[in-house]
């Protein structure tokens, strides 16, 4: 059973001074998914998700939600709500009253305030919070508030901005299976905003790339790391070797000197083409037994590996691997052909 | 050594700033009316003071004056001040360089200023006008105050409010306004002060027997002064040092004493 | 979602047009016209009360308010900047006291303070009967430009020390370590660290003093027995006793003009010292 769509936009675009922060995308969500926005700064997918929160106006194009058009509606009501980037409570009043305030609007009777804020509570881990003072918590304990504030109201939509970005490492990784849970459990929409891909691949079940306004790539994150449709995907995505080859017919490509075989198909005879090879893809071995030749260049130590800089076949390889060979080292590449991905020769 | 010429400084300085003072108090007690003379002992002046008509009258408007002025400069100040805060770069600018011209000008300009805006409009000049230019001058003042609360304020909290389901008026009055709540304080605060000392702005803009503390001690400075002014400034140093002891016991910080 | 929260300072902005605008816009008028103030009708063009103004007996005029404004500035300033400065570096603890102290007299009222000093500089004054007392000649200080000078220097002098004291305390303590650790003695950190770091202080303290000490009135009326004239007295009496308007406003805008130079010339010399300017009151 494939779920309805819930929000959907039709080239919508969006100007500030002139200039294009949103150019004329389009794309759906579909109920209870998470989808992530992921992109540079400016690429535009913080001004995509303020359109859909209510903060913004499209310039042109509309916005739907549940088939209905919202360009109009104000964001108090839209049922829709949002975790903002630095969190933005209301510090002059403690945990109970930040998450009670969408609740007191719609006039909730108290002993379903109090049953329904206990119960958030829980579900951010902070029971017994209460009372406490937002400026005496920390920064995690910050963002559940946040979160627990917008999801009290049942919207069906949580919109999130870059919630994890003020929060350290361990903290964040922790909090992205949290949020991943949490979306699990409560059964709705989350639209997130992050630029850190790797966030992005860990929580997402569809990924929007965005750059400079426009849609790149929209896929899972398996498609979108293991095929990436353009050079600008490749490179944001992961680390990327980018070659550029010469595709002479399906399923053989030649680049870095010599004729590959491999798994892709589907272009014109002799089309110039870019090749991406991830880093973990490329093992490392005798000179002889390579598919490539090269001379180590460069080797930095990043604890889960090795991260190698090899030039040979008229260009530097960046390798990761737990083998390491230092620098000036005669060394031999290989890889297998589904690790080749071909791509249009993008600008 | 050095340590001694710097509170020996200090001492001198603050001897400076009291003295003239002092001076008045000593003599509220003094029975002789001369400013020479040491007659004995006596509390007579404060009585008088109680009794005089005309110094009773002018605290009484220096009080009323401060108090509405201060009231009503504060809510339109703050008011204000939100609307300037949201305006567009060019608006903002032009507003907020007008809104600074009566702090800017010498009093003496702005008082006679609004007086040749009243008299032009054959206002009798009284009460109503003397409320009014305390006004004009207060609500600068408040907005100095509670602009930079504003410009502080994390800028999602309204969004996030309005993400909850305020409508705009009710993310004014529940979030807005309890937050920027300190800087409209201090705005209040300061307008009050500022009216109840003020002079040359009264002077001009006033008539029909409304007076201030200031006009009142100015009159009777040219003409020759009653005693029973020494009477009262040893009242108003009271007043004041018990409510600066009071403000500074609730702020840890000398620094919010700034005027 | 359109931001509508800037209607809120429509209403001021017309107030603003009617009581700060308006005014200045008739005084400007005034200024150029010449004819009977209370018909409209009989106003005709003219320059004539600014001609007047260069009248040697004006300039006069003037040059004193500027010279005794002066002079108090630089007492203030000389007399202040130590003020501050030995607060700021007391222990904390009785920072604040002094501080408190320091700033009752100016929540005192204006004209008690002025005439607190009447009381002790007058010819029957505590002053000289302290010195007859003790076989000393007398003093006639008041009325007189000196003792108009000691009266602007008494009620101005707070406001030069808490710009000054401000711009002192938000120096940080490391700024001041990192000068000692490079060689610098107390002396030089002071003349090469804390002294141009303080400069936006000292700037608001000089427009705080000098602005108000230049229109007075009040004081040179009450201290100068009428025969010390600065330029506010001179305002003040032509729209009182003189009824002369049109002089009375050429004497205020050329008093605006003179303090809006005054400031221009101070923000250049914040911005030359490149500090930013950033308001320290």
């Amino acid at each position: 059973m494939v779920s309805k769509k819930i929000i959907e936009l039709k080239n919508v675009t969006k100007r500030y001074n002139g200039v294009v922060a949103v150019n004329n995308i389009s794309l759906y969500i579909r109920e209870n998914e998470f989808i992530t926005l992921l992109g540079p700064s400016g690429c535009g997918k913080t001004t995509t998700l303020r359109m859909i929160g209510g903060f913004e106006d499209p310039d042109e194009g509309d916005i739907l939600f549940d088939g209905a058009r919202i360009n109009d509606v104000p964001p108090y009501k839209r049922n829709i709500n949002t975790v903002f980037q630095r969190y933005a409570l209301f510090t002059h009043m403690d945990v109970y009253e930040n998450i009670a305030f969408g609740l007191r609007i719609k006039k909730v009777p108290k002993d379903e305030m109090d049953r329904r804020i206990k119960r958030m509570l829980k579900l951010v881990d902070l029971e017994g919070f209460e009372h406490r003072h937002v400026d005496s918590l920390s920064g995690g304990q910050q963002q559940r508030v946040a979160i627990a504030r917008a999801l009290v109201n049942e919207p069906k939509v949580l919109l999130l901005d870059e919630p994890l970005g003020a929060l350290d490492l361990k903290l964040r990784k922790e909090m992205q299976i949290e949020l991943m849970d949490m979306q699990k459990n409560v059964g709705i929409t989350f639209i997130y905003v992050t630029h850190d891909q790797e966030e992005a691949l860990t929580m997402s079940d569809t990924v929007v790339v965005m750059n400079k306004g426009v849609i790149q790539q929209i896929g899972t994150p398996v498609d979108i790391y293991n095929e990436p449709q353009n050079r600008f995907v490749a490179d944001f995505i992961g680390e990327s070797n980018i070659i550029e080859g010469i595709m002479h017919e399906d399923y053989l490509v030649e680049f870095s000197g010599r004729k590959f075989k491999c798994v892709d198909k589907g272009f014109n005879h002799m089309e110039e083409v870019d090749i991406v090879i991830r880093p973990e893809d490329i093992d490392i071995t005798e000179p002889e037994k390579g598919l490539i030749q090269g001379v180590v260049t460069s080797v930095v130590f990043k604890g889960v590996h090795y991260e190698m800089l090899v030039e040979g076949g008229g260009f530097e390889y960046m390798i990761q691997s737990t083998d390491m060979q230092p620098v000036g080292a005669n060394v031999g590449l290989t890889f297998n052909p589904e690790d080749i991905h071909v791509m249009k020769r993008g600008s | 050594m050095v340590k001694f010429l710097k509170r020996f400084y200090l001492c001198l300085i603050f001897i400076f700033l009291y003295a003239p003072i002092l001076v008045l108090i000593v003599y509220s007690f003094n029975e002789s009316k001369s400013r020479g003379h040491w007659g004995g002992f006596t509390l007579k002046w404060y009585g008088e003071l109680f009794r005089d008509r005309d110094i009773i009258k002018a605290l009484y408007y220096t009080f009323l004056v401060a108090l509405l002025s201060s009231i009503i400069s504060t809510i339109i100040g703050t008011f204000s001040a939100i609307g300037i805060h949201n305006m567009g770069l060019f608006g903002k600018n032009f507003a907020l360089n007008i809104n600074y011209l009566p702090v800017l000008n010498p009093d003496i300009v702005t008082g006679v200023a609004l007086m040749t805006l009243f008299i032009s409009v054959n206002m009798r000049l009284g009460f109503l006008t003397m409320l009014i230019s305390h006004t004009v001058f207060n609500i600068p003042y408040v907005i100095l105050s509670v602009l930079p609360k504003l410009k502080q304020m994390n800028k999602h909290m309204t969004e996030a409010a309005l993400d909850l389901g305020a409508t705009p008026a009710y993310a004014l009055r529940k979030v807005v306004i309890p937050e920027i709540m300190p800087g409209v304080i201090t705005g209040a605060l300061i307008a009050f002060t500022l009216s109840i000392d003020d002079f040359v702005i009264s002077f001009f803009n006033t008539g029909s027997g409304v007076t201030n503390l200031s006009i009142l001690v100015y009159s009777m400075a040219k003409r020759g002064v009653k005693p029973s002014i020494n009477a009262l400034t040893t009242l108003m140093l009271i007043t004041v040092v018990i409510l600066l002891l009071l403000i500074n016991k609730r702020t840890t910080k000398g620094d919010e004493l700034l005027p | 979602m359109k931001n509508k929260a800037k209607y809120l300072a429509y209403p001021y902005i017309v107030w603003m047009a009617i009581f700060i605008v308006i005014p200045l816009l008739l005084v400007l008028i005034y200024s150029l016209t010449a004819g009977n103030v209370n018909d409209p009708s009989s106003l005709s063009f003219s320059v004539e009360s600014y001609t007047r103004v260069f009248d040697v007996m004006y300039l006069k005029v003037i040059w004193k308010s500027f010279k005794l404004a002066i002079i108090s500035t630089v007492f203030c300033l000389v007399l202040g900047y130590p003020v501050a400065l030995i607060i700021s570096n007391v222990k904390a603890k009785y920072k604040s006291i002094l501080l408190m102290f320091f700033l009752v007299p100016i929540w005192m009222n204006f004209l008690l303070r002025t005439y607190a000093w009447m009381a002790i500089l007058s010819p029957n004054g505590f002053l000289n009967r302290v010195l007859s007392l003790l076989g000393l000649p007398t003093l006639s200080i008041m009325p007189g430009q000196t003792a108009v000078v000691l009266g602007m220097i008494y009620n101005f002098l707070p406001f030069m020390v808490l710009p000054i004291y401000t711009s002192l305390s938000k120096i940080n303590r490391n700024v001041l370590e990192a000068a000692m650790d490079l060689g610098a003695n107390n002396f030089i950190t002071f003349l090469k660290v804390i002294l141009p770091l303080t400069v936006p202080g000292i700037i608001s303290g000089i427009t705080m003093v000098f602005m108000p000490a230049v229109s007075t009135f009040v004081i040179s009326q009450l201290l100068g027995g009428g025969k010390e004239l600065l330029i506010g007295n001179l305002i003040e009496q032509q729209f009182t006793v003189q009824r002369d308007w049109h002089f009375g406003s050429a004497l205020s805008i050329i008093l605006m003009i003179m303090i809006l130079i005054s400031m221009a010339v101070m923000s250049k010399v914040d911005n030359d010292n490149g500090n930013g300017g950033a308001p320290t009151w």
